[in-house]
Protein backbone atom coordinates (compact mmCIF):
# COMPACT_ATOMS: atom_id res chain seq x y z
CA UNK A 1 0.00 0.00 0.00
CA UNK A 2 2.69 2.39 1.05
CA UNK A 3 4.64 1.55 -2.02
CA UNK A 4 1.72 2.37 -4.22
CA UNK A 5 1.33 5.74 -2.61
CA UNK A 6 5.02 6.46 -3.15
CA UNK A 7 4.75 5.52 -6.79
CA UNK A 8 1.69 7.73 -7.16
CA UNK A 9 3.40 10.65 -5.49
CA UNK A 10 6.53 10.22 -7.58
CA UNK A 11 4.51 10.13 -10.73
CA UNK A 12 2.57 13.22 -9.74
CA UNK A 13 5.81 15.00 -8.88
CA UNK A 14 7.33 14.21 -12.24
CA UNK A 15 4.19 15.29 -14.04
CA UNK A 16 4.30 18.55 -12.14
CA UNK A 17 7.92 19.13 -13.15
CA UNK A 18 7.11 18.48 -16.79
CA UNK A 19 4.06 20.72 -16.64
CA UNK A 20 6.08 23.49 -14.98
CA UNK A 21 8.69 23.34 -17.72
CA UNK A 22 6.04 23.63 -20.41
CA UNK A 23 4.26 26.42 -18.57
CA UNK A 24 7.50 28.31 -18.16
CA UNK A 25 8.15 28.11 -21.87
CA UNK A 26 4.59 29.12 -22.73
CA UNK A 27 4.77 32.02 -20.27
CA UNK A 28 8.07 33.16 -21.75
CA UNK A 29 6.77 33.05 -25.30
CA UNK A 30 3.44 34.62 -24.34
CA UNK A 31 5.06 37.41 -22.36
CA UNK A 32 7.52 38.15 -25.18
CA UNK A 33 4.75 38.20 -27.77
CA UNK A 34 2.53 40.47 -25.64
CA UNK A 35 5.35 42.91 -25.00
CA UNK A 36 7.09 42.76 -28.34
CA UNK A 37 4.50 42.12 -31.03
CA UNK A 38 2.80 45.55 -30.93
CA UNK A 39 6.10 47.27 -31.66
CA UNK A 40 6.80 45.33 -34.83
CA UNK A 41 5.66 47.46 -37.74
CA UNK A 42 6.78 47.62 -41.33
CA UNK A 43 8.63 50.82 -40.61
CA UNK A 44 10.37 49.27 -37.60
CA UNK A 45 11.73 46.52 -39.81
CA UNK A 46 12.73 48.65 -42.79
CA UNK A 47 14.21 51.86 -41.41
CA UNK A 48 17.08 52.94 -39.26
CA UNK A 49 16.94 54.68 -35.93
CA UNK A 50 16.78 58.44 -36.26
CA UNK A 51 17.06 60.72 -33.23
CA UNK A 52 15.90 63.72 -35.22
CA UNK A 53 12.69 62.06 -36.26
CA UNK A 54 12.59 60.26 -32.96
CA UNK A 55 11.89 56.95 -34.73
CA UNK A 56 13.42 53.55 -34.18
CA UNK A 57 14.18 51.03 -36.89
CA UNK A 58 16.23 47.85 -36.87
CA UNK A 59 17.01 47.38 -40.55
CA UNK A 60 20.74 48.05 -39.94
CA UNK A 61 20.81 45.35 -37.28
CA UNK A 62 19.02 42.83 -39.48
CA UNK A 63 21.54 43.52 -42.22
CA UNK A 64 24.46 43.37 -39.81
CA UNK A 65 23.28 39.98 -38.61
CA UNK A 66 23.15 38.73 -42.20
CA UNK A 67 26.59 40.23 -42.96
CA UNK A 68 27.99 38.54 -39.90
CA UNK A 69 26.50 35.16 -40.82
CA UNK A 70 27.91 35.54 -44.32
CA UNK A 71 31.44 36.39 -43.17
CA UNK A 72 31.55 33.69 -40.51
CA UNK A 73 30.21 30.97 -42.75
CA UNK A 74 32.53 31.97 -45.55
CA UNK A 75 35.41 31.19 -43.22
CA UNK A 76 33.97 28.33 -41.25
CA UNK A 77 32.56 26.15 -44.05
CA UNK A 78 35.80 25.47 -45.92
CA UNK A 79 37.85 25.40 -42.73
CA UNK A 80 35.51 23.18 -40.73
CA UNK A 81 34.68 20.72 -43.50
CA UNK A 82 38.31 20.60 -44.57
CA UNK A 83 39.46 19.85 -41.04
CA UNK A 84 36.83 17.16 -40.57
CA UNK A 85 37.68 15.50 -43.88
CA UNK A 86 41.34 15.54 -42.98
CA UNK A 87 40.71 14.06 -39.54
CA UNK A 88 38.45 11.25 -40.73
CA UNK A 89 39.80 10.40 -44.16
CA UNK A 90 43.45 11.35 -44.32
CA UNK A 91 45.12 11.62 -40.93
CA UNK A 92 46.94 8.40 -40.15
CA UNK A 93 48.55 9.48 -36.92
CA UNK A 94 45.94 8.37 -34.37
CA UNK A 95 47.55 10.23 -31.49
CA UNK A 96 47.38 13.50 -33.41
CA UNK A 97 43.76 12.90 -34.40
CA UNK A 98 42.80 12.27 -30.79
CA UNK A 99 44.63 15.38 -29.64
CA UNK A 100 42.89 17.54 -32.24
CA UNK A 101 39.51 16.00 -31.50
CA UNK A 102 40.02 16.68 -27.81
CA UNK A 103 40.97 20.28 -28.53
CA UNK A 104 37.88 20.69 -30.70
CA UNK A 105 35.62 19.31 -27.97
CA UNK A 106 37.18 21.57 -25.39
CA UNK A 107 36.68 24.60 -27.61
CA UNK A 108 32.93 23.90 -27.63
CA UNK A 109 32.75 24.36 -23.88
CA UNK A 110 34.51 27.71 -23.63
CA UNK A 111 32.21 30.63 -22.72
CA UNK A 112 31.65 32.88 -25.70
CA UNK A 113 32.82 36.03 -23.94
CA UNK A 114 36.31 34.55 -23.86
CA UNK A 115 36.23 34.15 -27.63
CA UNK A 116 35.23 37.83 -27.73
CA UNK A 117 38.12 38.87 -25.54
CA UNK A 118 40.67 36.85 -27.49
CA UNK A 119 39.13 37.99 -30.76
CA UNK A 120 39.50 41.60 -29.73
CA UNK A 121 43.10 41.18 -28.59
CA UNK A 122 44.10 39.19 -31.66
CA UNK A 123 42.14 40.67 -34.55
CA UNK A 124 41.85 44.25 -33.33
CA UNK A 125 44.89 44.92 -31.15
CA UNK A 126 47.37 42.66 -32.88
CA UNK A 127 46.24 42.60 -36.51
CA UNK A 128 44.92 46.13 -36.43
CA UNK A 129 41.41 45.48 -37.74
CA UNK A 130 38.76 48.02 -36.81
CA UNK A 131 35.84 47.03 -34.66
CA UNK A 132 33.26 45.72 -37.11
CA UNK A 133 31.72 42.82 -38.96
CA UNK A 134 35.05 41.45 -40.15
CA UNK A 135 36.58 41.18 -36.67
CA UNK A 136 33.27 39.92 -35.27
CA UNK A 137 32.76 37.44 -38.07
CA UNK A 138 36.25 35.99 -37.74
CA UNK A 139 35.79 35.66 -33.98
CA UNK A 140 32.48 33.88 -34.36
CA UNK A 141 33.96 31.67 -37.08
CA UNK A 142 36.45 30.38 -34.52
CA UNK A 143 33.66 30.00 -32.00
CA UNK A 144 31.42 27.85 -34.20
CA UNK A 145 34.26 25.97 -35.87
CA UNK A 146 34.04 23.07 -33.38
CA UNK A 147 30.30 22.67 -34.03
CA UNK A 148 30.87 22.37 -37.76
CA UNK A 149 33.89 20.10 -37.38
CA UNK A 150 32.27 17.66 -35.00
CA UNK A 151 28.98 17.47 -36.93
CA UNK A 152 30.82 16.95 -40.19
CA UNK A 153 33.13 14.39 -38.63
CA UNK A 154 30.25 12.41 -37.23
CA UNK A 155 28.40 12.29 -40.50
CA UNK A 156 31.56 11.36 -42.41
CA UNK A 157 32.09 8.48 -40.00
CA UNK A 158 28.52 7.31 -40.58
CA UNK A 159 29.20 6.78 -44.30
CA UNK A 160 29.61 2.99 -44.66
CA UNK A 161 33.17 1.82 -45.13
CA UNK A 162 31.88 -0.41 -47.95
CA UNK A 163 31.26 2.67 -50.12
CA UNK A 164 34.86 3.75 -49.70
CA UNK A 165 36.16 0.28 -50.50
CA UNK A 166 33.87 0.07 -53.52
CA UNK A 167 35.17 3.35 -54.90
CA UNK A 168 38.83 2.53 -54.26
CA UNK A 169 38.44 -0.92 -55.81
CA UNK A 170 37.23 0.77 -59.00
CA UNK A 171 40.51 2.63 -59.19
CA UNK A 172 39.38 5.84 -57.57
CA UNK A 173 41.97 8.01 -55.89
CA UNK A 174 41.39 9.15 -52.35
CA UNK A 175 40.21 12.66 -53.10
CA UNK A 176 37.94 11.49 -55.89
CA UNK A 177 36.43 8.97 -53.50
CA UNK A 178 35.87 11.64 -50.85
CA UNK A 179 34.32 14.01 -53.38
CA UNK A 180 32.02 11.58 -55.18
CA UNK A 181 31.05 9.04 -52.56
CA UNK A 182 31.82 10.21 -49.04
CA UNK A 183 30.84 13.90 -49.04
CA UNK A 184 27.52 13.50 -50.90
CA UNK A 185 26.47 10.85 -48.42
CA UNK A 186 27.46 12.96 -45.46
CA UNK A 187 25.71 16.07 -46.77
CA UNK A 188 22.76 15.93 -44.36
CA UNK A 189 24.97 16.01 -41.28
CA UNK A 190 27.21 18.67 -42.77
CA UNK A 191 24.27 20.94 -43.61
CA UNK A 192 22.70 20.38 -40.22
CA UNK A 193 25.98 21.36 -38.57
CA UNK A 194 26.20 24.51 -40.68
CA UNK A 195 22.63 25.50 -39.87
CA UNK A 196 23.27 24.97 -36.17
CA UNK A 197 26.29 27.22 -36.57
CA UNK A 198 24.11 29.88 -38.25
CA UNK A 199 21.72 29.60 -35.32
CA UNK A 200 24.50 30.14 -32.83
CA UNK A 201 25.84 33.12 -34.76
CA UNK A 202 22.39 34.67 -34.87
CA UNK A 203 21.95 34.28 -31.14
CA UNK A 204 25.45 35.32 -30.08
CA UNK A 205 25.96 38.57 -28.21
CA UNK A 206 28.75 38.42 -25.68
CA UNK A 207 31.56 37.69 -28.13
CA UNK A 208 30.40 40.54 -30.35
CA UNK A 209 30.44 43.28 -27.72
CA UNK A 210 34.22 43.54 -28.01
CA UNK A 211 34.60 42.74 -31.65
CA UNK A 212 31.71 43.91 -33.82
CA UNK A 213 30.68 46.88 -31.75
CA UNK A 214 27.48 48.80 -31.04
CA UNK A 215 26.93 50.93 -34.16
CA UNK A 216 23.28 51.39 -35.12
CA UNK A 217 23.80 53.19 -38.42
CA UNK A 218 22.74 51.72 -41.75
CA UNK A 219 25.89 50.64 -43.62
CA UNK A 220 26.60 48.74 -46.78
CA UNK A 221 28.48 45.47 -46.53
CA UNK A 222 31.93 46.80 -47.42
CA UNK A 223 31.72 49.65 -44.91
CA UNK A 224 30.23 47.49 -42.19
CA UNK A 225 33.21 45.14 -42.36
CA UNK A 226 35.39 47.75 -40.72
CA UNK A 227 32.87 49.86 -38.77
CA UNK A 228 31.19 49.29 -35.47
CA UNK A 229 27.97 47.43 -36.28
CA UNK A 230 25.45 45.98 -33.87
CA UNK A 231 23.67 42.75 -34.74
CA UNK A 232 20.11 42.12 -33.56
CA UNK A 233 21.23 40.62 -30.27
CA UNK A 234 23.67 43.42 -29.53
CA UNK A 235 21.04 45.98 -30.52
CA UNK A 236 18.67 44.34 -28.05
CA UNK A 237 21.28 44.85 -25.35
CA UNK A 238 21.94 48.45 -26.38
CA UNK A 239 18.28 49.48 -26.49
CA UNK A 240 17.49 47.80 -23.20
CA UNK A 241 20.48 48.70 -21.07
CA UNK A 242 21.80 51.95 -22.53
CA UNK A 243 18.59 53.60 -23.60
CA UNK A 244 16.01 51.91 -21.41
CA UNK A 245 13.78 51.22 -24.39
CA UNK A 246 12.43 47.88 -23.25
CA UNK A 247 9.60 47.81 -25.78
CA UNK A 248 12.16 47.89 -28.62
CA UNK A 249 14.19 45.17 -26.91
CA UNK A 250 11.11 42.99 -26.65
CA UNK A 251 10.27 43.49 -30.32
CA UNK A 252 13.78 42.44 -31.28
CA UNK A 253 13.49 39.46 -28.98
CA UNK A 254 10.34 38.30 -30.77
CA UNK A 255 12.10 38.55 -34.12
CA UNK A 256 15.15 36.69 -32.84
CA UNK A 257 12.99 33.97 -31.42
CA UNK A 258 11.12 33.55 -34.69
CA UNK A 259 14.35 33.46 -36.70
CA UNK A 260 15.97 30.92 -34.40
CA UNK A 261 12.87 28.75 -34.56
CA UNK A 262 12.92 28.96 -38.33
CA UNK A 263 16.58 27.97 -38.54
CA UNK A 264 16.16 25.02 -36.22
CA UNK A 265 13.06 23.84 -38.03
CA UNK A 266 14.73 24.03 -41.42
CA UNK A 267 17.74 22.12 -40.07
CA UNK A 268 15.42 19.38 -38.93
CA UNK A 269 13.41 19.30 -42.14
CA UNK A 270 16.54 19.26 -44.27
CA UNK A 271 18.06 16.40 -42.29
CA UNK A 272 14.85 14.40 -42.63
CA UNK A 273 14.41 15.04 -46.32
CA UNK A 274 17.99 14.13 -47.15
CA UNK A 275 17.73 10.97 -45.11
CA UNK A 276 14.60 9.94 -46.97
CA UNK A 277 16.25 10.62 -50.31
CA UNK A 278 19.18 8.47 -49.36
CA UNK A 279 17.08 5.48 -48.35
CA UNK B 1 48.50 -22.92 -67.90
CA UNK B 2 49.57 -19.35 -68.42
CA UNK B 3 49.90 -17.54 -65.09
CA UNK B 4 48.56 -14.00 -64.91
CA UNK B 5 49.23 -13.60 -61.20
CA UNK B 6 52.13 -15.14 -59.38
CA UNK B 7 53.15 -14.81 -55.75
CA UNK B 8 56.58 -15.64 -54.39
CA UNK B 9 57.36 -16.02 -50.71
CA UNK B 10 54.49 -13.74 -49.80
CA UNK B 11 54.38 -12.99 -46.08
CA UNK B 12 51.93 -10.57 -44.50
CA UNK B 13 51.65 -9.23 -40.97
CA UNK B 14 48.89 -7.28 -39.25
CA UNK B 15 50.97 -5.62 -36.56
CA UNK B 16 52.60 -8.54 -34.73
CA UNK B 17 50.25 -11.15 -36.10
CA UNK B 18 51.43 -12.98 -39.19
CA UNK B 19 48.40 -13.61 -41.39
CA UNK B 20 50.09 -15.11 -44.44
CA UNK B 21 53.08 -17.46 -44.39
CA UNK B 22 55.27 -17.86 -47.43
CA UNK B 23 52.58 -18.14 -50.10
CA UNK B 24 53.84 -19.35 -53.49
CA UNK B 25 51.04 -19.59 -55.96
CA UNK B 26 50.19 -19.16 -59.61
CA UNK B 27 46.81 -18.06 -60.85
CA UNK B 28 45.99 -19.02 -64.41
CA UNK B 29 44.53 -16.61 -66.92
CA UNK B 30 40.91 -17.10 -68.00
CA UNK B 31 40.22 -19.60 -65.29
CA UNK B 32 38.27 -19.56 -62.08
CA UNK B 33 40.44 -20.05 -59.04
CA UNK B 34 38.66 -20.85 -55.80
CA UNK B 35 40.24 -20.06 -52.43
CA UNK B 36 38.86 -22.28 -49.70
CA UNK B 37 39.61 -22.79 -46.04
CA UNK B 38 38.11 -22.18 -42.60
CA UNK B 39 37.37 -18.66 -41.34
CA UNK B 40 40.45 -16.66 -40.46
CA UNK B 41 42.75 -18.79 -42.61
CA UNK B 42 43.96 -15.83 -44.65
CA UNK B 43 42.11 -16.39 -47.91
CA UNK B 44 40.41 -12.98 -47.88
CA UNK B 45 43.67 -11.36 -46.81
CA UNK B 46 45.38 -13.04 -49.74
CA UNK B 47 42.65 -11.86 -52.09
CA UNK B 48 42.94 -8.27 -50.88
CA UNK B 49 46.69 -8.33 -51.36
CA UNK B 50 46.30 -9.03 -55.07
CA UNK B 51 44.85 -5.59 -55.83
CA UNK B 52 46.51 -3.90 -52.88
CA UNK B 53 43.30 -3.25 -50.99
CA UNK B 54 45.54 -4.40 -48.14
CA UNK B 55 47.06 -0.92 -48.29
CA UNK B 56 43.96 0.34 -46.47
CA UNK B 57 44.68 -1.73 -43.38
CA UNK B 58 46.81 0.18 -40.88
CA UNK B 59 49.92 -1.62 -39.60
CA UNK B 60 49.87 -4.08 -42.47
CA UNK B 61 53.34 -5.19 -43.57
CA UNK B 62 54.12 -7.26 -46.64
CA UNK B 63 57.23 -9.17 -47.73
CA UNK B 64 57.83 -11.16 -50.86
CA UNK B 65 56.35 -10.42 -54.24
CA UNK B 66 53.05 -10.48 -56.07
CA UNK B 67 53.43 -10.31 -59.82
CA UNK B 68 50.75 -9.32 -62.23
CA UNK B 69 51.71 -10.04 -65.85
CA UNK B 70 55.25 -10.50 -64.65
CA UNK B 71 55.50 -7.14 -62.90
CA UNK B 72 55.74 -6.70 -59.12
CA UNK B 73 52.64 -4.83 -57.93
CA UNK B 74 54.49 -3.47 -54.90
CA UNK B 75 57.18 -1.85 -57.02
CA UNK B 76 57.60 1.88 -56.43
CA UNK B 77 56.52 2.93 -59.92
CA UNK B 78 53.20 1.08 -59.80
CA UNK B 79 50.13 3.29 -59.80
CA UNK B 80 47.72 1.65 -57.36
CA UNK B 81 44.63 3.19 -58.92
CA UNK B 82 45.72 1.90 -62.32
CA UNK B 83 46.33 -1.54 -60.85
CA UNK B 84 42.86 -1.62 -59.34
CA UNK B 85 41.22 -0.84 -62.66
CA UNK B 86 42.97 -3.92 -64.05
CA UNK B 87 42.23 -6.08 -61.03
CA UNK B 88 38.66 -5.38 -59.94
CA UNK B 89 36.96 -6.53 -56.78
CA UNK B 90 33.50 -7.67 -55.75
CA UNK B 91 32.83 -7.69 -52.02
CA UNK B 92 31.12 -10.12 -49.70
CA UNK B 93 28.26 -7.74 -49.09
CA UNK B 94 26.98 -6.00 -52.19
CA UNK B 95 27.99 -2.36 -51.90
CA UNK B 96 26.31 -0.33 -54.63
CA UNK B 97 26.68 3.41 -54.13
CA UNK B 98 23.48 5.17 -53.10
CA UNK B 99 22.97 6.64 -56.55
CA UNK B 100 21.16 5.54 -59.67
CA UNK B 101 21.89 2.22 -61.37
CA UNK B 102 23.29 4.12 -64.33
CA UNK B 103 25.60 6.28 -62.20
CA UNK B 104 26.86 3.22 -60.36
CA UNK B 105 28.01 1.63 -63.59
CA UNK B 106 29.30 4.90 -65.02
CA UNK B 107 31.35 5.66 -61.90
CA UNK B 108 34.46 3.83 -63.07
CA UNK B 109 34.38 4.99 -66.72
CA UNK B 110 33.80 8.59 -65.63
CA UNK B 111 36.79 8.24 -63.34
CA UNK B 112 38.84 7.33 -66.39
CA UNK B 113 37.72 10.53 -68.03
CA UNK B 114 34.95 9.26 -70.30
CA UNK B 115 32.38 12.06 -70.53
CA UNK B 116 30.56 11.41 -73.77
CA UNK B 117 26.96 10.46 -73.12
CA UNK B 118 26.78 8.01 -76.02
CA UNK B 119 29.94 6.25 -74.96
CA UNK B 120 28.77 5.97 -71.36
CA UNK B 121 25.37 4.67 -72.48
CA UNK B 122 27.11 1.97 -74.44
CA UNK B 123 29.42 0.96 -71.59
CA UNK B 124 26.51 0.83 -69.16
CA UNK B 125 24.50 -1.38 -71.46
CA UNK B 126 27.36 -3.74 -72.25
CA UNK B 127 28.41 -4.04 -68.61
CA UNK B 128 24.87 -4.76 -67.45
CA UNK B 129 24.43 -7.31 -70.23
CA UNK B 130 27.72 -8.99 -69.35
CA UNK B 131 26.60 -9.21 -65.74
CA UNK B 132 23.27 -10.70 -66.88
CA UNK B 133 21.19 -8.00 -65.26
CA UNK B 134 20.34 -5.82 -68.26
CA UNK B 135 16.81 -7.18 -68.72
CA UNK B 136 15.94 -6.49 -65.10
CA UNK B 137 17.31 -2.96 -65.07
CA UNK B 138 17.01 -1.50 -68.56
CA UNK B 139 13.72 0.25 -67.76
CA UNK B 140 14.86 1.70 -64.47
CA UNK B 141 18.41 2.88 -65.03
CA UNK B 142 17.63 6.18 -63.32
CA UNK B 143 16.25 4.46 -60.21
CA UNK B 144 18.34 4.11 -57.07
CA UNK B 145 20.58 1.07 -57.04
CA UNK B 146 19.43 0.45 -53.48
CA UNK B 147 15.96 -0.41 -54.76
CA UNK B 148 17.32 -3.66 -56.24
CA UNK B 149 17.21 -6.98 -54.39
CA UNK B 150 20.35 -8.35 -52.72
CA UNK B 151 21.16 -10.70 -55.59
CA UNK B 152 20.56 -7.99 -58.17
CA UNK B 153 22.75 -5.59 -56.19
CA UNK B 154 25.57 -8.10 -56.24
CA UNK B 155 25.28 -8.53 -60.02
CA UNK B 156 25.15 -4.76 -60.33
CA UNK B 157 28.43 -4.59 -58.42
CA UNK B 158 29.91 -7.13 -60.80
CA UNK B 159 28.69 -5.01 -63.72
CA UNK B 160 30.22 -1.95 -62.09
CA UNK B 161 33.56 -3.74 -61.87
CA UNK B 162 33.30 -4.89 -65.49
CA UNK B 163 32.66 -1.33 -66.66
CA UNK B 164 36.29 -0.37 -66.02
CA UNK B 165 37.41 -3.24 -68.29
CA UNK B 166 39.54 -5.23 -65.86
CA UNK B 167 41.54 -8.38 -66.63
CA UNK B 168 41.01 -9.98 -63.27
CA UNK B 169 37.97 -10.06 -61.01
CA UNK B 170 38.49 -10.79 -57.33
CA UNK B 171 35.36 -12.01 -55.58
CA UNK B 172 35.21 -12.20 -51.80
CA UNK B 173 32.47 -14.69 -50.95
CA UNK B 174 30.14 -13.02 -53.43
CA UNK B 175 27.22 -15.33 -52.72
CA UNK B 176 27.45 -15.79 -48.95
CA UNK B 177 24.60 -13.35 -48.31
CA UNK B 178 22.39 -14.56 -51.16
CA UNK B 179 19.59 -17.08 -51.58
CA UNK B 180 20.16 -20.25 -53.68
CA UNK B 181 18.57 -18.83 -56.83
CA UNK B 182 20.65 -15.66 -56.78
CA UNK B 183 23.69 -17.77 -55.95
CA UNK B 184 23.00 -19.92 -59.00
CA UNK B 185 22.83 -16.84 -61.19
CA UNK B 186 26.14 -15.51 -59.91
CA UNK B 187 27.81 -18.88 -60.44
CA UNK B 188 26.47 -19.09 -63.97
CA UNK B 189 27.70 -15.57 -64.53
CA UNK B 190 31.18 -16.42 -63.26
CA UNK B 191 31.37 -19.36 -65.66
CA UNK B 192 30.36 -17.14 -68.57
CA UNK B 193 32.80 -14.39 -67.56
CA UNK B 194 35.88 -16.60 -67.52
CA UNK B 195 35.97 -16.47 -71.30
CA UNK B 196 37.24 -12.93 -71.02
CA UNK B 197 38.31 -12.52 -67.44
CA UNK B 198 40.36 -14.25 -64.81
CA UNK B 199 38.34 -14.88 -61.68
CA UNK B 200 39.64 -15.47 -58.18
CA UNK B 201 36.87 -16.31 -55.74
CA UNK B 202 36.94 -16.81 -52.01
CA UNK B 203 34.22 -19.21 -50.96
CA UNK B 204 33.09 -21.00 -47.85
CA UNK B 205 31.02 -23.31 -49.92
CA UNK B 206 32.96 -26.38 -50.97
CA UNK B 207 30.29 -27.49 -53.45
CA UNK B 208 30.53 -24.09 -55.06
CA UNK B 209 34.29 -24.42 -55.44
CA UNK B 210 33.89 -27.90 -56.91
CA UNK B 211 31.06 -26.80 -59.24
CA UNK B 212 32.61 -23.80 -60.91
CA UNK B 213 36.34 -23.52 -60.33
CA UNK B 214 39.17 -24.85 -62.48
CA UNK B 215 41.79 -24.47 -59.83
CA UNK B 216 41.42 -24.61 -56.04
CA UNK B 217 43.72 -23.39 -53.31
CA UNK B 218 43.29 -24.58 -49.73
CA UNK B 219 44.44 -22.22 -46.98
CA UNK B 220 44.87 -23.08 -43.33
CA UNK B 221 46.14 -20.77 -40.59
CA UNK B 222 47.74 -18.43 -43.11
CA UNK B 223 49.49 -21.14 -45.06
CA UNK B 224 48.77 -22.39 -48.53
CA UNK B 225 48.40 -26.12 -47.87
CA UNK B 226 47.58 -27.28 -51.34
CA UNK B 227 46.83 -25.78 -54.71
CA UNK B 228 45.92 -27.56 -57.90
CA UNK B 229 43.31 -28.65 -60.39
CA UNK B 230 39.93 -28.57 -58.71
CA UNK B 231 39.06 -32.06 -59.82
CA UNK B 232 42.33 -33.54 -58.59
CA UNK B 233 42.24 -31.63 -55.33
CA UNK B 234 38.76 -32.79 -54.48
CA UNK B 235 39.22 -36.40 -55.64
CA UNK B 236 42.77 -37.14 -54.56
CA UNK B 237 44.02 -34.49 -52.14
CA UNK B 238 47.76 -34.75 -51.51
CA UNK B 239 47.71 -33.42 -47.95
CA UNK B 240 45.63 -35.10 -45.27
CA UNK B 241 44.62 -31.73 -43.82
CA UNK B 242 43.02 -30.92 -47.19
CA UNK B 243 41.26 -34.22 -47.15
CA UNK B 244 40.05 -33.64 -43.61
CA UNK B 245 38.68 -30.22 -44.57
CA UNK B 246 36.95 -31.15 -47.79
CA UNK B 247 35.35 -34.19 -46.27
CA UNK B 248 33.99 -31.95 -43.55
CA UNK B 249 35.96 -33.22 -40.59
CA UNK B 250 36.68 -29.62 -39.48
CA UNK B 251 36.12 -26.05 -40.51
Amino acid sequence: MRRRITVCLLRAGMLLCAALTCLLLLFLIGYLLCQGLPGITWKFLTSQTSYIQNSIGILPNILNTLYLIFVSMLVVIPLGIGAAVYLTEYASHQRLVRAISFAVETLTGIPSIIFGLVGMLFFIQLLGLRQGILAGGLTLAIMVLPTVISNTKESLLSVPQAYREGALALGSGKWHMVRTVVLPNAMDGILTGCLLAVGRITGESAALLFTAGFGLKLLDFATALQSSSATLTVALYVYASEEGKYDVAFSIAVILMAVTLLINLSAEIMAKRLKRKKG
Amino acid sequence: MQAIIQTEHLNLWYGEHQALHDINMEIGANRITALIGPSGCGKTTFLKTINRMSDLVPNCRIEGSVQYNGKDIFAKDVDVTQLRTKIGMVFQKANPFPMSIYDNIAYGPRLQGIRSRAELDEIVEISLKNAAIWDETKDRLKKSALSLSGGQQQRLCIARSLAVRPDVLLMDEPTSALDPISTGKIEELALALKQNYTIVMVTHNMQQAARISDQTAFFLLGELIECGDTETLFSTPQDNRTEAYITGRFG
